[in-house]
């Protein structure tokens, strides 16, 4: 459905050069559903806006739904929808005629565009604001308004930047129950980019993590997180236990350091486990058979975050901007 | 929450063309139009200030200069197209001031990003500038006809679509004037105000450019407004000679020339 080779592209500011994307070779077959995770400025959306022909690429190439983005830039707008960041619906239009216009420019007929419409607005949760004039929504209501535009004529591939921004949890559920429903029952290939870790983890099958203009890993979140992270294992023993634990923790977490903290007589260790899941019960056993019981055990899966704190030593939470 | 599988339409890949860039050019002037359609107060509006202007303007002009410079007719026979070409002039060189808002947000990006003929932005927008005009022009005919003004409505249709094609073209300048000045609105302004004061002077609009030295005659003869004046004038005189052919061509001129040079920054803003 889509395939790069270094797709590149150059920004010049008042003479000074911007490399918003540095040569990416991406592929997404048919019916895939494929995140872009990376920090503000990564590039996502500078590469989301070349593969939908409203950025012409500096170097490199791209065929999007089986059509070059610069020979044929009106053939892949024709095949493909597009949510961009920013909001979608002329300010001063009412809701009910921003989407029937929408529907019109695909060539749809009115009376199609129409019943569309009022689908699209009632699982959407906006019917009853359908016809307040767009400036006058909330910004989650507006930011629903944009997913509905770019649904109207429910293309077969599906960008969307950012779509769940600004919006409550409650409908960020409802937008990801309706993306899933897409998928399911038309196939419909996905790419997105998001900031919530939760969500490219949980719902994507691919994650593409973008840094700097890079594509600097490029799998499953299942496989990101057992490659590159690894569950953090906290086991708390007695003073008393600690040199026998320190032993066979130490084995257990090979590379990784393993950490050590005290506290009113009772020792702490963390460690980074790579498939700790599956390892800690043999571990407790161990302490168990040296005398070295333990007293509280937490273990944590990994998130993306881990596996971009792995791969660039920065974490994509709050706090962690370059 | 039920979705269903929409219309076969919506996926169908359409074929390039000039039915197809009409079409598409129907649907942006029809999505322009909605504003005015939800909000017809600025209708109104419009309909007035012209009228305002030339019950004001009018008698002025006629005694200044005196109905001999006017070849013994009503003077308003020859100020009346001028107002018109005028309130052409100004609505569609604002065509690109009502694309800034939607530069601002994402509304423009997503229509870009739709199957739209390029051309069919720039003709859709600039006509929606056009539009009113229609009603201004036949409004402000049958104001002035118990004024001694003489009405040919074949001819004054006529000449409001001959004024729609320069319509285009200007109003293509304007798009693209705002797509180049984008994030710098005032330059917009600056450019547009800076232009449209001497177009009009050196086209003859509010004084008889004959009046005037021969430098201001000479350069008049390179401003395609003169020749929309002229022709303007013409047709609202119920003739059909040799400035409505010249007025033709410099509209026609100005459409293909505008909407080359829209067209291409359009590509080159994105692709
Ligand atoms: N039109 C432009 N002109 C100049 N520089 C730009 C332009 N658009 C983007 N950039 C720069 O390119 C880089 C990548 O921007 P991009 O918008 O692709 O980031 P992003 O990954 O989408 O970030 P965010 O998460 O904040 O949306 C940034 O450094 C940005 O400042
Ligand atoms: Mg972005």
């Amino acid at each position: 459905m889509i395939h790069t080779s270094k797709l590149t592209k150059t920004f010049t500011v008042k003479k000074e050069k911007i490399q918003a994307v540095k040569g990416v070779d991406i592929d997404v077959a048919r019916g895939e559903l494929v995140a872009f995770l990376g920090p503000n400025g990564a590039g996502k959306s500078t590469t989301l806006r070349m593969l939908t022909t409203l950025l012409a690429p500096t170097s490199g190439a791209a065929r999007v739904a089986g059509v070059d983005v610069v020979a044929d830039p009106a053939g892949v707008r024709s095949r493909i929808g597009y949510i961009g960041q920013g909001n979608g619906g002329g300010h001063s239009y009412r809701v009910i005629d921003e989407l029937i216009m929408q529907g019109r420019f695909y060539g749809m007929n009115t009376t199609d565009a129409r019943e569309r419409a009022d689908q699209l607005l009632k699982s959407l949760e906006l019917q009853d604001l359908k016809k307040r004039t767009i400036i006058k929504l909330s910004g989650g209501q507006r930011r629903r308004m944009d997913v509905a535009l770019g649904l109207m004529h429910s293309p077969t591939l599906l960008f969307l930047d950012e779509p769940s921004t600004g919006m409550d949890p409650q409908n960020r559920a409802n937008l990801w129950e309706h993306i899933m429903r897409m998928r399911h029952e038309h196939g419909t290939t996905i790419v997105l980019t998001t900031h919530y870790l939760e969500e490219a983890d949980t719902m994507s099958e691919r994650v593409i993590v973008i840094d700097h203009g890079e594509i600097i890993a490029d799998n499953t979140a299942a496989r990101l997180k057992a490659d590159l992270a690894g569950d953090l294992l906290a086991v708390e023993v007695s003073a008393a236990a600690a040199p026998e634990v320190r032993g066979l923790l130490g084995r257990a977490a090979a590379a990784g350091e393993l950490e050590e903290t005290a506290y009113d007589g009772v020792i702490r260790f963390r460690l980074r486990l790579p498939d700790g899941a599956r390892l800690a019960p043999g571990l407790l056993r161990d302490m168990n058979d040296a005398g070295a019981p333990a007293l509280r055990l937490e273990l944590k899966p990994p998130t993306l975050d881990d596996v971009f704190l792995e791969l660039t030593g920065r974490s994509l939470r709050e706090g962690g901007k370059v | 929450m039920q979705l269903q599988q929409a219309t076969a339409a919506g996926t169908a890949v359409r074929k390039p063309g000039i039915g197809r860039i009409l079409q598409d050019t129907k649907y942006v002037f029809w999505r322009e139009m909605l504003l005015v359609i939800r909000d017809p107060f600025s209708l109104i509006f419009s309909l007035v200030q012209p009228l305002v202007f030339l019950a004001l303007f009018g008698p002025l002009l006629g005694a200044a200069v005196g109905v001999e410079a006017f070849g013994g007719e009503s003077s308003l026979q020859w100020f009346l197209p001028g107002v018109v070409v005028m309130i052409a002039l100004f609505g569609t060189s604002m065509t690109g001031s009502n694309l800034q808002y939607e530069l601002m947000t994402g509304s423009y990006e997503r229509i870009l990003a739709t199957p739209l003929s390029r051309s069919s932005l720039l003709i859709g927008r600039a006509l929606k500038e056009w539009a009113p005009l229609v009603l201004q022009g036949l409004v402000i005919a049958l104001a002035s006809i118990p004024f001694g003004f003489v009405f040919y409505p074949l001819h004054v249709l006529f000449g409001l679509v001959v004024i729609g094609v320069f319509g285009i073209g200007l109003g293509a300048l304007s798009y693209a004037l705002a797509l180049v000045t984008q994030g710098k609105e005032w330059v917009f302004w600056g450019v547009q105000q800076t232009l449209l004061f001497p177009l009009m002077i050196l086209s003859g609009i509010m004084l008889p450019i004959e009046a005037g030295p021969r430098w201001m005659q000479v350069l008049s003869l390179f401003n395609p407004l003169t020749y929309m004046v002229n022709a303007e004038r013409e047709l609202f005189a119920g003739g059909l000679g040799w400035d409505t052919l010249w007025g033709v061509v410099a509209a026609v001129i100005t459409a293909v020339v505008g909407l080359a040079v829209g067209v291409r920054v359009i590509k080159h803003s994105s692709l």
